[in-house]
């Protein structure tokens, strides 16, 4: 059965647009003659119809199944790296998982149940799919508490931010990002890569920066995008004077002022732009003129059809890019009745702009006071010796918790300005915060971790 | 530096952050005399917690509060370092 309305990645590549690839530290794998070969293993002709997993190593191995199954199969269920062994046999489950793309031996999974099919590189011919069908996408929440959630999307919801933009504009760009393309942050770009005419250069977990930011020049990278955190990294390593993209571009978690003009600074050529999305509200909006927040004429209705609103101080957003439903048994309702998804990202309106402050989850309860370490965090940044910091809460006999700072200083800060640094930085708290938000105690650390998803560890996010 | 010592060390650092004036501290100065609140007091114990390794307070459970700074320095000085 042919469905021609519906459009699958496959309709972006053909053998028009040359020298397109999409690389990984290992492979560099060309997109331009894609379709005439296959990366599969074994029985993958019976993956039409299937809710298939896709459980690979690494990104390339389930960019290019992506690329294979989409509008083939009924579902397909991006599986993060860091996916918890131990959640995997309710995620199969609960989204209906009959085949299994892995190139990985599996232990959990074997038990006849499931169609297996491999995974490599594309060495084979091609299996000449047509688009048969609207694949639904489904990705996983990644909170760092109990199992995560399954998120449903198409790729017309997906690409809706992508469309709009105009993605000719794309095609002579190669994209990167700091993120996991099993994400949906990391799968924006992938999709911005495959359906803009692009190419694309991956990461790999765990490369040292400077070794990252070798493969960006040498692939030729001219659009990036990573978390604020991922730049405040990139922004402390000396690499970055080598590298010079055109387009930079910051989501998933707050961008203050300070990440935005550090960059500013370090790619005084590029344009920087901050995106809102998240893995159930889709991509929101993105802010062009480097400052931190949103104009607020942006809440309302916008031209996108993206509609946003502000409701008990936190951003909700109702349009076609948001997610269709968390998928499961007894699976929560993801929008409220009229449609709209609550993101549970704070915000404060201040002359015709809106800044986030922080998320409902995060606050910290200081002898009933609140307060979102973010807005701590966004004074201690202004600092220009801070490359990166942590506000969080520690438990007190007093108060009940206190707030208390992890700083990481530039590279080359003498230790012993730290005192000055610190009395410093408490100065300023104190000047712009009330007493209560003021970090009790400073503590500088060499680094601060990041989430699998780039996000600033936090021990309850 | 004595444990007393120590402790009036960081009140005088806190007072001038908080940009409270402490009056002279003597062990039978009521802890609510100092300009202290209960923000200020938190904020003594963290740091102390840091300098010294311990938070009497939290360690022992059913420990009344100290009401004068004498009291309070026998806190620190009656845990075992």
């Amino acid at each position: 059965m042919s469905q021609p309305d519906v459009l699958a990645l496959r309709e972006y590549l053909g053998p028009e647009l040359k020298g397109r690839t999409i690389s990984d530290a290992r492979h560099v794998i060309s997109l331009t003659d894609i379709l005439g070969y296959s990366c599969l293993i074994g029985r993958y002709r019976e993956l039409s119809g299937r809710s298939v997993l896709l459980a690979t190593s690494g990104q390339l191995q389930s960019a290019l199944a992506m690329i294979e199954l989409d509008g083939v199969a009924r579902r397909m269920l991006l599986c993060p790296p860091d996916l918890d062994p131990d959640h995997i046999e309710g995620l199969l489950a609960d989204a209906e998982i009959d085949a299994i793309v892995t190139d990985r031996p599996l232990h959990r999974c074997d038990d006849g149940a499931h169609l297996v099919v491999g995974a490599g590189l594309p060495e084979r011919p091609g299996a000449g799919w047509k688009t048969e069908r609207a694949t639904e996408w489904l990705m996983l929440t990644s909170g760092t508490s109990g199992p995560p959630k399954i998120v449903g999307h198409t790729l017309d919801g997906l690409a809706g931010a992508i469309i709009a933009d105009g993605a000719a504009r794309y095609q002579n760009a190669t994209w990167a990002t700091f993120y996991d393309i099993r994400r949906y942050g990391g799968l924006q770009i992938f999709l911005r890569a495959v359906i803009g005419g692009g190419s694309m250069v991956l990461s790999e977990p765990k490369e040292a920066t400077v070794d990252h930011v070798a493969r960006l020049r040498a692939g030729g990278v001219t659009h990036i995008s990573g978390t604020p955190s991922h730049w405040r990294k990139l922004l402390m390593s000396s690499a970055v004077a080598d590298f010079s993209p055109r387009y930079v571009r910051l989501s998933g978690e707050i961008a203050d002022q300070a990440v935005l003009d550090g960059l500013a600074r370090a790619f005084p050529q590029a344009s920087i732009g901050h995106a809102y999305a998240s893995t159930e509200a889709g991509v929101g909006f993105a802010v062009n003129d480097g400052r931190e927040g949103f104009p607020a004429d942006l809440v309302g209705q916008n031209r996108d059809g993206v509609e946003m609103k502000v409701v008990d101080g936190s951003l909700r957003i109702r349009s076609h890019r948001t997610a269709r439903s968390y998928v499961g048994t007894g699976a929560p309702q993801l929008t409220d009745a009229e449609g709209f998804v609550d993101t549970g990202d704070l915000v404060e309106l201040r002359d015709e702009r809106y800044y986030f402050v922080g998320r409902r989850t995060g606050i910290i309860n200081i002898g009933g006071l609140k307060v979102h370490p973010e807005e701590v965090e966004t004074v201690i940044n202004r600092h220009e010796s801070v490359r990166m910091s942590r506000a969080r809460s520690r438990r007190s006999p007093i108060t009940g918790a206190i707030v208390v700072a992890d700083i990481v200083l530039a590279d080359g800060t003498d230790a012993g300005r730290h005192e000055t640094i610190r009395t410093e930085i408490l100065s300023r708290c104190n000047d712009a915060l009330a007493a209560y938000k003021v970090p009790a105690v400073i503590r500088f650390v060499e680094r601060l971790d990041l989430t699998a998803g780039g996000k600033l560890t936090r021990a309850d996010a | 530096m004595s444990v007393k010592l120590r402790i009036f060390s960081a009140m005088q650092q806190i007072a001038e952050e908080q940009k409270v004036t402490l009056p002279p501290l003597r062990d039978d100065l009521a802890l609510q005399d100092t300009g202290f609140d209960s923000l200020a007091f938190a904020i003594l114990v963290a740091r102390l917690e840091d300098d010294l390794g311990f938070d009497p307070f939290t360690i022992a459970e059913d420990a009344a509060f100290p009401s004068t700074v004498g009291e309070f320095i026998r806190a620190y000085e009656n845990v075992p370092a």
